[in-house]
């Protein structure tokens, strides 16, 4: 496979460029919301765009570790790091659990596993004592950054999610070039073949799972931090089917298209946000045309445009 | 004691047996067209709407419903199959399990729009109301009846695909549609047909629980989940697998409401974990 290596890097340099003028030109929390999901979506794309697997239960990951982070830091009064850090592990560590049984099945059951585990994960998070029940984790402080920068501005807590959005990013962005992502790929074309050449399949489906799912918790870590809080909507299903839709209609398998998805479907759902559930509707429309004729995504289709023209 | 146990098994026992008619519906569009149909909640959910739409709008009673809400929502089904899921055979399984999945959140978010989320109650009907007293417990009438016909349905349904020659079709339409094609027999319509029965068995369903359980917009999407987990159970490759799988795990959790109320929620989800470590492909399922 060829790589439009001069597009990627004008795609990076405008990327970098927007992230850093953004908060002049939109509302700083929609732009870090934009910022928390475009992680997740690409810690997704990292399973269904690169290793061939539709995981269906991203949600559990994101909003454990929201919930993980806000106890880390309303509860036990841990510093900001330390409660992204734990949101962080606390995710991968969920997702060696399910990654570990879900791989043992694929394709579809695969989707229907993982689908059921978050599910799980939604219930326990509705009962246990210390998640709220219903309400959620209501106000998680935004301390001081190694006691040093104040967070409560929406401006230096913009930065701080930017930053962390780019470390993320560049961890992903690494993986899919590597060695390791090349067999990810490999797997996903053809599975048998890549067994026959003595890659252990599993194991590196597992690994991929953990980084996934580590990176989503991360990405729900900062999204408990830019709101103080941590709700059931984080754990619910619908945020797993959203994940797959910014997926899809950004381009799975493109290192861009998954924050392209999130900035549309979270301008979307600000957009549609006072018309009470005409959002569902044209969630799902939106869902059903990409998947009938769309299938490559936005920048899946732009890249497919370049190639053809030069 | 022994009141609350068998209360619960019986609650048990008949979300057991909507588990039972919705896996089965899943697995003969799976075993056929080989796409999981995410969009049978919400057909399960459009079904008890139809019928107490029907009831509120037109006077349409309980066993009309019954008889006539299937054929409704299993058309509509045809008509997806025809205009949208039909361009997706041949492609991986997975597309048409997202272009299903994009239909349950259409079909939710319209009802949530028009009905709102609060439960709307459907009466029981007149000839069923009531119940027998079994000494040991109270059996309500309607939920009697409710364990028997869809017990009858799921039976039927074994039977017609395992003993009759159009079962034979459709079995052979599993194994291989192109060969079966190729001995004459009109392989697109069959299609349409078993996604069309697959969709009315959920609307069946769906007419059964209104009754029981509130209809609400939401209440599909609750059980498709399970319905998901119990499939990965029995594994779909048998349809009386996932009749009896169904079943099983409604008494599991009525079991565990009664020894330990809030795990009730989880315990499909546990079953499916151990089964994963001990049987990957299911109970009932073959490996592949």
């Amino acid at each position: 496979m060829s790589r439009p290596v001069p597009l990627a890097t004008w795609g990076y340099a405008l990327l970098v460029l927007l992230g850093l003028t953004a908060p002049f030109f939109v509302y700083p929390v929609f732009a870090m919301n934009v910022l928390c999901l475009a992680l997740f979506a690409s810690a997704f794309n990292l399973l269904l765009g690169y290793t061939g697997l539709l995981s269906f239960g991203h949600a559990a990951f994101l909003g454990a570790a929201a919930y993980v982070t806000g106890l880390a830091v309303k509860g036990w009064g841990l510093p900001v790091e330390a409660g992204i850090l734990a949101g962080t592990l606390s995710a991968a560590l969920l997702g060696l659990v399910f990654g570990a049984l879900a791989i043992r099945r694929s394709g579809i059951y695969f989707a229907m596993i993982t689908l059921g585990f978050a599910q799980m994960v939604y219930f326990l998070v509705l009962q246990m004592p210390w998640t709220g029940g219903e309400d959620g984790l209501q106000g998680i402080p935004r301390s001081r950054l190694l006691g040093l920068v104040g967070l409560s501005g929406n401006l230096p807590m913009y930065y701080f999610v930017y930053a962390l959005f780019l470390a993320g990013f560049w961890v992903i962005y690494r993986t899919i070039h590597s060695p390791f992502g090349q067999v990810l790929r490999a797997i996903r074309e053809n599975e048998p073949r890549a067994i026959s050449l003595g890659y252990d399949v599993d194991r590196y489906k597992l690994l991929a799972f953990v980084i996934s799912a580590g990176l989503s918790g991360m990405a729900g870590a900062m999204k408990a931090l830019v709101f103080q809080s941590a709700t059931l909507s984080d754990v619910d299903w619908h945020r797993s089917g959203a994940v797959i839709l910014m997926t899809l209609l950004g381009g799975m398998g493109t290192p861009f298209g998954p924050s392209v998805g999130a900035l549309l479907v979270v301008g979307l759902e600000n957009y549609l946000a006072g018309t009470g559930s005409w959002v569902t509707v044209i969630t799902g429309g939106v869902f059903m045309a990409c998947v009938l004729a769309f299938r490559r995504g936005i920048v899946g289709e732009v890249v497919a445009l370049v190639k053809r023209s030069f | 004691m022994i009141q609350v146990l068998s209360g619960q098994l019986l609650i048990g026992l008949i979300n057991g047996s909507f588990y039972a008619l919705l896996s089965l519906g899943l697995a003969i569009i799976f075993g056929l067209l080989n796409v999981v149909n995410f969009a049978h909640g919400a057909q399960y959910m459009l079904g008890a709407f139809v019928a107490w739409m029907g009831l509120r709008y037109l006077g349409v009673g309980y066993w009309w419903a019954l008889l006539l809400t299937p054929v409704v929502v299993g058309l509509l089904g045809i008509v997806f199959e025809r205009l949208c899921l039909r361009r997706l055979y041949g492609l991986d399984p997975l597309y048409g399990l997202l272009l299903t999945f994009g239909l349950a959140l259409v079909l939710e978010g319209i009802f949530q729009n028009a009905f709102g989320i609060s439960g709307n109650s459907y009466p029981v009907p007149a000839l069923l109301q009531g119940g027998t007293n079994l000494g040991f417990m109270y059996l309500p009438r309607y939920r009697a009846w409710v364990v028997l016909v869809s017990l009858a349905v799921c039976f039927g349904s074994w039977f017609v695909i395992e003993r009759t020659r159009l079962g034979a079709y459709l079995r052979a339409g599993t194994e291989n549609p192109v060969l079966l094609q190729g001995l004459g027999v009109n392989v697109p319509l069959m299609f349409s047909l078993t996604y069309g029965y697959g969709v009315a068995l959920a609307a069946f369903a769906g007419v059964m629980a209104a009754p029981i359980y509130q209809v609400t917009p939401l209440m599909g999407s609750s059980v498709i989940i399970v319905v998901f987990a119990v499939v990965v159970i029995g594994g779909m490759g048998s349809i009386l697998g996932s009749i009896l799988t169904g079943l099983g795990l409604g008494l599991v959790e009525g079991l565990t409401k009664f020894l330990y109320p809030p795990a009730s929620d989880v315990v499909v989800f546990a079953v499916m974990a151990l089964v994963l470590l001990v049987r990957p492909a299911g109970l009932f399922g073959r490996a592949r």
